[in-house]
């Protein structure tokens, strides 16, 4: 292959973030909720597209990221773009990377778009966590196939006599969903080592989920998530209207009462300072220089450069800063030289082993191959509005609600750069950096 | 790609026997409404096509055509018939009705009968086997060609109904004999009776058809019927019974209690009719057949039918209005609506347009109005037997627009915001601006001149009324309402976003009141003022509903609203000059109470859970009390008419009855106004006016009708 000359580089050409909208963020509360990801994902998509002036049939393609896929939705993508109405041609399809789905969306739209394969991409990220399904244990499941393929009399009555009632006892899809195949951790558990691992203490945990709400809290009353949050009607008329999981008279008091929810009796990852679990929806519209001519857009940010990364799944929260870091050093940039972050807030544990990573010598040196650790990130720069841990982590969507609340808060504050990242449960991660126009 | 996939191929979806569909384009050819063609099974397919018609009707020449088909074959017999349509939409949807206004007496309709009478026997005679193929509505005459074959084939999808009633007739080319014969005697009746239409699984259930299947099996179970695969049960043991004479008797009683209840056999003499042929000759089918030609004669004769076959090409020509420009420039149809105020009408009216198909925005700066136009439409999906796909559809249509962005991409802008001059005004200046510049602006306003509300705009052309009528889901009308300067393909257009959604428009002029609330509310007016003179609600409700109303004029105003009404009568009597008198002042006082009617739970009348509650009262309305509340309706029809408010006596009297029910069996106010003769109308009005004063004034359009007779004025 040496002697061949170099593939001809695709011209890459730039790709603009034009709008963006979210559902409100609605807790799941033990029973399935009004909406299943379809429903989420073309109620805040409709008035996205009229708002914009645009034609559903303009798009090129759908993207959507989406975990917990109810039966009913395959390809959710599909289902969403043909019930906005955007036609039988067009191509949609759905992409799951875990928590990193929604983002993994706006990427792959990203990557299209720059190398000329498309100019109008909708990508987005929906999840309904609280329709995760109930699940036969697999014992009752061998057990019924034996019923089922006994043919005779005394063969089936044999079957029938197997019968436990505990065969019936469910098993909550979703816990399955939150544990580590590989590692045998659930993520809440994951949370405690990456705590242990950089000395995070439950104190700074609580502290930092107070943080969370209080800023939530502010973003809601200060009005500054009008425009990103687009309120939701179930059939009966109910208004949905805001996120709905913001406690704004939380307490350091009342955080630091609940009990450790992973690891008991010792361990402090709590119900308080975890990410929530929630159902919600968002979308971004991603276009080329041509398509904003074409019609008549305007564009709120582009997108620099994105990056995957891996680790091992029992330390998955410390992605970001393995996906974080090689972006800054691909493009050139110290911590400081990014004006906002978003790092999701899976768990505050998390968050905080993050910027303790990159503060930590050791660490920089061994795993990033610095010589200097990167240093400190200025948390009056990071999450400012609030983050999972307030809102919510409606894991298909949270990637996508990141870069698009990042833009908004860029814009807001006149702002320039930013980076938008996640830790994504099997141990991966994304990053994607932004900047403003 | 240049056009969908699926309509590109949709010509190869239908199973059309030997043909190819290049084939049946040909012209000329042998047939003018059939074609005929035998496949390599000797199987003849004969296709009905009725020529420059989008659908199947039995008109003279089809039959005739038909009739000679039927004995070409017999003089060489094919291994079997099938008939089919070659219309995408339908079978056959029955009669040709306007070929009923050529037959003027008994004899005539007799000797029509007796021929196609004949022509059907032919076919029931013929000695291979026959196949009707049916996809789509078989209506009327078009189920009793079907029932003379052998075999019935459904596509899934097909309707099944003999909806002559609603004509004031029953079945005429032997379904009163065949139908009762093949199904259920009891259910056939009741088909017969009520006119209603039967969908697929139901007539499968019932027998009606043989197989219900997949268009692309056809083929296949046209082979299973040559083959003898397919075995039908004929016995109809449920028949049994209704040959003893007393059962029929027993049946018929309860059927004609039925029947009483729902409308006066006075007023509506086709369903005694049908009753009286089954209960006297039910024990013998041929019996029926033969006796059934003379009552259908009889029936088509009565001036309830003949009114009712007025009423249906009234609304033929209504509808028309709204599919303007055949054949010249159509106008674009609407794609997305934009609603502006989610209150009663408007909410409804967002509705009802995403259950017809068009993308809906609704904006209130209330978002619980918002939530309730949700909630209604739910309801309404329900009550109109929408499957759980549909109504999520449906709803996936209508998007809640807090932030008014549906203005910038709407083809069409409906404000239903409160009337208020200033208020619209002020909506109107801040979307129009941001609208399409080809988009209509259209207002819901019953009461507001439009030229007062164009006065602030840029583009006052744009500028139309499309007026709805309460409940929305079932007044069929809508008033298209033009201003002086209004853009005539802007009324073009909002005509056709009206038959769009499936509903009537009936284009009026910009006067106060526009048609219906003008003709309407001198009625409404005289019975507050009979109430006021002593007489009960039930007995001045009564009055109308014995003339044939839907309800009285007490209720429906309580159904409309009192304040509405009010609203209304005030409007008309400052701009016209047409001596209303005032409204009582116990009225108002009920208005500022907040006692409007249905809608709060007490009007005129008590309402409960929506349901109006009546005594019993012994006391009737003294005689004349019918002319003193329709002659004042009547009297503003013809003063709308020689104004030109709408453009003839047809429209007026196609509009009046679907917006107000006003008794479809008389024809429409203005045939009324004929049958009983101008001269007297005038007269009675007169001796009205000396007794009870000016408000009956006889209109001049009464001794000088020069309004039919000059066009261009």
């Amino acid at each position: 292959m040496d002697s061949q000359p170099p593939s001809i580089a695709p011209s890459h050409q730039p790709v603009y973030i034009v709008d963006g909208a979210r559902t409100p963020f609605l807790k799941a509360r033990g029973k399935p909720g009004p909406f299943t990801p379809v429903d989420l994902a073309v109620q805040c998509g409709r008035p996205l597209l009229m708002r914009q002036g645009l034609a559903p049939d303009a798009f090129d393609q759908v993207i959507l990221g989406c975990v917990n896929v109810v039966s009913d939705e395959m390809n959710p993508a599909r289902v969403a773009a043909l019930r906005l109405g955007m036609g039988a041609e067009m191509p949609a399809f759905s992409v799951q990377i875990n928590c990193g789905s929604g983002m993994q969306s706006i990427d792959t739209g990203y990557r299209y778009i720059r190398d000329g394969g498309a100019d109008l991409i909708l990508a987005g990220g929906a999840e309904a966590l609280s329709h995760a399904p109930l699940l036969f244990k697999q014992s009752a499941v061998n057990w019924f196939a034996q019923l089922n393929q006994a043919r005779s009399l005394p063969a089936k009555l044999k079957a029938l006599s197997r019968f436990r009632p505990s065969l019936f006892k469910p098993v909550i899809g979703l816990q399955r969903g939150l544990t580590d195949p590989i590692a045998g951790l659930n993520m809440g558990q994951t949370a405690e080592l990456v705590a242990q691992l950089f000395d995070i203490q439950r104190e700074s945990a609580d502290a930092y989920a107070l943080m969370s709400h209080q800023r939530l809290a502010a973003a809601q009353e200060g009005g500054w998530l009008k425009d990103e949050v687009i309120p939701l009607f179930d059939r009966h008329g109910k208004q949905y209207g805001q996120d709905d999981g913001v406690r704004p008279d939380n307490s350091i008091e009342a955080l630091s009462q609940l009990k450790p929810v992973f690891e008991k009796p010792y361990g402090q990852v709590t119900a308080g300072n975890s990410s929530q679990i929630t159902d919600g929806a968002s979308w971004v519209i991603l276009a080329s220089e041509q398509a904003l001519i074409k019609h008549n857009l305007t564009p709120l940010a582009v997108i620099v450069d994105s990056q995957w990364s891996a680790l091992e799944p029992e330390i998955m929260g410390l992605g970001p800063v393995l996906s974080s870091t090689a972006l800054l050093q691909r493009q050139g940039h110290q911590l400081a030289d990014i004006d906002l972050w978003e790092i999701n807030e899976a768990f505050a544990a998390q968050v905080l082993a993050c910027l303790e990573a990159w503060q930590d010598a050791a660490f920089c040196k061994q795993v990033l191959g610095l010589d200097h650790p990167l240093g400190r990130l200025d948390p009056a720069r990071l999450n400012i509005d609030g983050g999972a841990i307030s809102l919510g982590h409606p894991v298909g969507t949270s990637g996508n609600r990141i870069v698009l609340h990042l833009v908004k808060a860029l814009q807001r504050h006149g702002l320039r750069r930013g980076i938008a990242t996640e830790c994504i449960g099997g141990g991966q991660s994304g990053a994607m950096l932004i900047e403003t126009l | 790609m240049t056009a969908s996939v699926l309509s590109a191929l949709a010509a190869r979806r239908m199973e059309i026997g030997p043909f190819s569909p290049a084939e049946l384009k040909v012209s000329p050819r042998r047939w003018q409404h059939w074609h005929l063609k035998r496949d390599e099974q000797n199987v003849a397919w004969l296709l009905m096509d009725k020529a420059d018609s989008s659908a199947n009707v039995l008109s003279e020449s089809v039959l005739r055509e038909f009739s000679e088909i039927i004995a070409a074959l017999k003089s060489d017999m094919p291994s079997a018939l099938v008939i089919r349509s070659a219309k995408p939409g339908s079978f056959c949807v029955g009669a040709d009705i306007s070929e009923f206004r050529e037959l003027h007496t008994e004899p005539d309709v007799i000797n029509k009968l007796v021929e196609a009478h004949l022509l059907a026997q032919h076919l029931v005679d013929l000695s291979c086997p026959t196949i009707a193929i049916i996809h789509g509505a078989a209506l009327g005459g078009g189920l009793e060609l079907a029932l003379c074959c052998d075999y019935r084939l459904a596509v899934k999808g097909a309707t099944f109904g003999v909806p002559e009633v609603l004509l004031g007739l029953h079945p005429g080319l032997g379904g009163t004999a065949r139908l009762p014969d093949l199904i259920d005697p009891l259910v056939a009746m009741d088909m017969m009776l009520t006119g209603r239409t039967i969908h697929d699984a139901q007539a499968s259930q019932l027998g009606l058809i043989d197989q219900l299947l997949e268009e692309r099996h056809i083929g296949k179970a046209v082979t299973a019927v040559l083959d003898k695969q397919i075995t039908v049960d004929r016995r109809n043991l449920r028949a049994r019974p209704f040959r003893l004479d007393w059962v029929r008797r027993l049946a018929a009683w309860r059927m004609r209690k039925q029947a009483d209840a729902k409308v006066a056999p006075q007023q509506y003499p086709a369903p005694q009719a049908l009753i009286k042929l089954w209960e006297r000759h039910g024990n013998s089918p041929d019996q029926v057949l033969h006796r059934e030609i003379y009552s259908f004669a009889h029936l088509l004769n009565t001036p309830s039918s003949r009114n009712l076959v007025r009423v249906f090409f009234l609304r033929e020509q209504l509808k028309a209005l709204g599919d303007p420009g055949k054949g010249r420039h159509k106008p674009a149809p609407v794609q997305h609506v934009h609603v502006i105020g989610a209150g009663a009408m408007g909410g409804d009216i967002a509705g009802w347009c995403a259950l017809q198909g068009l993308r809906v925005s609704l904006f209130d700066t209330e978002p619980k109005a918002i939530g309730k136009a949700l909630s209604n439409l739910t309801e309404l999906c329900r009550k109109k037997h929408r499957s759980a796909a549909q109504t999520r559809d449906i709803l996936d249509r209508l998007i809640p627009d807090p932030d008014n962005s549906g203005v910038a991409v709407a083809d069409l802008v409906l404000e239903a915001v409160p009337e208020d001059l200033q208020l619209k005004r002020q909506v109107y200046a801040e979307i129009e601006p941001r609208m399409k510049p080809d988009a209509i602006l259209a207002t819901n306003t019953s009461s507001i001149a439009l030229d007062k509300l164009r006065s602030g705009l840029a583009d006052a052309g744009r500028l139309v009324g499309i007026h709805f009528f309460n409940p929305v889901a079932q007044m069929q009308l809508v008033e298209v309402v033009a201003h002086s300067t209004a853009r005539s393909s802007a009324l073009e257009r909002a005509s056709t976003f009206v038959g769009q959604i499936n509903r009537l428009p009936a284009p009026v002029s910009s006067d106060p009141g526009f048609l219906v609330n003008r003709a309407l509310t001198p009625y409404l007016v005289e019975a507050i003022g009979l109430l006021d003179e002593g007489l009960s609600a039930e007995a001045i409700d009564q009055v109308a509903i014995d003339f044939g109303m839907p309800m009285g004029p007490l209720e429906l105003a309580d159904q409309v609203g009192l304040d509405i009404c009010l609203g209304v009568a005030d409007m008309l009597r400052e701009q016209l000059d047409s001596n209303l008198p005032e409204a009582p002042e116990w009225l108002r006082s009920k208005v500022s109470k907040g006692e409007l009617g249905r809608k709060t739970g007490k009007g005129i009348y008590r309402w409960k859970h929506g349901k109006v509650q009546k005594k019993y009262r012994r006391k009737q309305a003294p005689r004349g009390t019918q002319e003193r509340l329709l002659l004042p309706m009547l009297n503003a029809c013809m003063a709308c008419l020689r104004e030109k408010v709408i453009d003839d006596a047809d429209q007026l009297d196609g509009a009046m009855i679907f917006a107000t029910g006003f008794p479809p069996f008389r024809g429409g106010p203005m045939q009324y106004a004929e049958q009983l003769g101008f001269d007297t109308i005038e007269q009675q009005l007169q001796q009205l006016s000396e007794k009870h004063g000016p408000r009956f004034t006889p209109d001049a359009g009464w001794t000088a009708p020069g309004w039919t007779a000059a066009p261009d004025e």
